[in-house]
């Protein structure tokens, strides 16, 4: 898992700019899957074949990260920036980021903000060590995008590292192709697009594969460290059933199913019920007349953060929990 | 007809949001003796189909949409004085003395608050609470307005276009009749692929026509025609100016509803460098248009936006270069042209 794991956080892939994580997964996917294709928007789609009479299962995981994008470049070759999904910008402040052709940049803040209520993103910049606007032009340009640096590690059982959100749903997703046989169910292996900046890609994916169930597969925020808000998320519970956020309502049909086969094969788990946030089961259930969607989320601590820390029993109880799921003949 | 003149036309005409009929009927006027095909659908996005030579299967649909912000009278006073309510974005602190027509017989109307020597301390230094304004139609009182007007009824700003300067021109809504203006000029040519036209609806509510062209047509290319802000205006650091007037039609990246399609962003400005088409990017990331929906629609529609400087948008003054228009039906129809076989993927 972790080596997995670090080869898809390591890819650079921004929303809208996904390609390089794509080819990652399609290499470690394609031969476990009968049928693989991207499609319009740059979702990747790839088909497990099941028996006849079986479910068409969509199981969705984004590739997608959050990152800062050059708006503007001024005379002296400082990068003005804004966001591209949830940046904040006190994490963001002293942060190395980096393009996509490699150039590395430092997130610094004009020096006159004292208040620090007043550090928004357009007061800061990305500085990468040119001088003249020119000299920075021929690398980057205004639209080119720069993602956290953060490498990945494993210790204690835990992982750290930046894009957990959502590398950690990919790298299930390939474990669970590589893992699943026989299945009595049609698997759709969905690694979407864009959903950091509304869920963009998911929909037009489910769309087209037009499925009788799905499930997403995402990080969750938690509620387990010191002086947090109350949130009953813990690392290291077992994955969580999602029962809503704040852009859907689980099908009752898909939760039970899933709370179902973690009880039946001992699998840990907990329930996320959240007023807040949104994954890409938002823009599934409403797509091509109407989905049963539901979602399984990994507990993620410091989202959004280089520092994403993520427990590795819940991920690989959450490549159970969707085994037992998609091997269902009765769903 | 001149596509500037056309301009001018369009903004003469009024179409705030859900009430886009007469722009409607401008156009398909325009398109008498053209032999082209184009209906109404339900929501009232006019889609005309352009001429093609069959050479590439690729369907594009360009969008302009032809609504424009304004009110809606939502309450008439025992006085006759008629309360409103905004139709799409609009700064409260221009709307004090402006002229305004309301109602289907245009019914000239002024928009009035309490006098500046009635205010309190507190009502003068806040910014203008549109509760606090109405619209005065010179009614006696509320069943004489009623003879003239109802409430639901929308009140247009009442503005005509004034070309001014070099090469400029003044007027109200040119978000977004600058970009029907460049579509319908777009109509006049053949395409190597399946063109089809969309003149939009609502857009200034929520984007919402465009989800139903879009839903209906299912293109594989979406090229949204916008009229953009434009902030080279005093007092605006240089890194928060949106576009700049006269620097050619802008190429957004990215903004809170649509990202750009990479492929048809790079062959945009490969194609303005080549030709020697001025253009800019939008610099900022901020507000949204059709592509929002057309991105998303169906099984996905690769997106990508251009637009044209406005100043003072949303308001009955904005303000274009005359340039920057021709310029943007340039780049827009030099890049179609070319545009089969410069996509990959």
């Amino acid at each position: 898992m972790i080596s997995l794991l670090r080869e898809l956080t390591a890819a650079y892939g921004p929303s809208g700019r996904e390609d390089e994580v794509r080819n990652v997964i399609s290499n470690k996917i394609s031969s476990f899957v009968d049928e693989i294709y991207t499609d319009t928007l740059g979702n990747l789609i790839a088909v497990k074949k099941g028996r006849e009479n079986g479910k068409r299962i969509m199981l969705a995981a984004h590739m997608d990260e959050i990152a800062l994008v050059a708006s503007y470049i001024d005379e002296n070759g400082f990068i003005r920036i804004s966001n591209i999904g949830g940046v904040n910008p006190y994490v963001a402040v002293g942060q190395r980021v980096k393009f996509h052709n490699g150039i590395t940049g430092c997130v610094c803040y004009e020096e006159k903000i004292t208040d620090f209520k007043e550090l928004k993103l357009d007061r800061m910049f990305i500085d990468i060590g040119t001088s003249k606007r020119e000299i920075a032009m021929e690398c980057i340009r205004p639209g080119d995008m720069a993602v956290f640096c953060g490498e990945t590690i494993e210790q204690n059982g835990r992982y750290i590292s930046k894009a957990l959100d959502d590398r950690i749903g990919c790298a299930i997703l390939i474990k669970l192709a590589e893992t699943v046989k026989d299945c009595p169910n049609e698997v759709v292996f969905v690694f979407t697009v864009q959903e950091e900046v509304g869920l963009r890609g998911a929909g037009p994916a489910a769309f087209s594969v037009k499925p009788d169930i799905a499930v997403a597969v995402d990080v969750t925020g938690t509620g387990d460290t010191p002086e947090c808000r109350p949130l009953a998320i813990e690392l290291g519970k077992g994955p969580a059933v999602m029962i809503k956020d704040s852009r859907t309502i689980s099908h009752p049909k898909v939760k039970n199913a899933l709370i179902e086969c973690a009880e039946k094969n001992n699998i840990p788990y907990q329930l996320e019920v959240m007023n807040m946030g949104g994954n890409d089961a938002g823009t599934i259930h409403t797509a091509a007349g109407g989905i049963p969607t539901g979602a399984v989320s990994i507990p993620c601590r410091y989202l959004h953060r280089p520092c994403e820390m993520a427990d590795k029993n819940d991920a690989l109880n959450a490549v159970k929990l969707l085994e037992a799921f998609v091997m269902n003949p009765e769903l | 007809m001149h596509m500037v003149r056309r301009l001018a036309e369009l903004t003469k005409i009024d179409g705030i949001s859900g009430n886009e009929k007469d722009v409607r009927e401008f156009i398909i006027q325009n398109l008498e003796g053209k032999s082209l095909k184009f209906y109404t659908d339900n929501i009232g996005n006019l889609i005309v189909k352009g001429r093609s030579d069959g050479s590439s299967k690729l369907r594009v649909m360009a969008a302009a949409h032809m609504d424009e912000v304004g009110l809606m009278v939502n309450y008439i006073t025992d006085d006759g004085k008629l309360k409103f309510s905004a139709v799409g974005g609009i700064d409260n602190r221009i709307l004090p003395g402006q002229h305004v027509r309301v109602g289907r017989d245009k019914i000239p109307g002024v928009i009035g608050c309490k006098p500046i020597h009635l205010q309190d301390k507190s009502e003068r230094g806040s910014a203008v609470n549109i509760k606090n304004l109405y619209i005065d139609i010179a009614a006696k009182d509320r069943e004489n307005a009623l003879e003239l007007v109802n409430t639901g009824d929308y009140a247009a700003f009442a503005s005509e276009p004034v070309f001014f300067g070099e090469n400029r021109i003044k007027a109200k809504a040119l978000d977004d009749r600058a970009g029907c203006a460049v579509l319908m000029e777009l109509l006049e040519e053949v395409w190597p692929f399946e063109f089809y036209a969309c003149f939009t609806v609502q857009e200034e509510v929520g984007l919402r026509g465009a989800l139903v062209a879009a839903n209906r047509l299912k293109p594989d290319i979406g090229i949204v025609l916008e009229g953009t802000t434009c902030t080279d205006v005093p007092n605006v650091k240089e890194h928060e100016v949106s576009t700049v007037m006269g620097k050619g039609p802008s190429l957004s990246f990215a903004d809170r509803t649509s990202l750009a399609d990479r492929g048809l962003l790079e062959h945009f400005a490969k194609t303005a460098e080549k030709e020697g088409i001025p253009y800019q990017w939008k610099t900022t990331v901020s507000g949204g248009n059709d592509a929002g929906r057309i991105q998303t629609s169906g099984t996905g529609v690769r997106t990508l936006v251009v637009s044209v400087p406005c100043r003072y948008i949303h308001s009955p003054v904005s303000v274009l270069d005359l340039d920057d228009l021709k310029n943007m039906h340039k780049l827009v129809s030099r890049a179609l042209h070319t545009l089969p076989g410069a996509l990959g993927r």
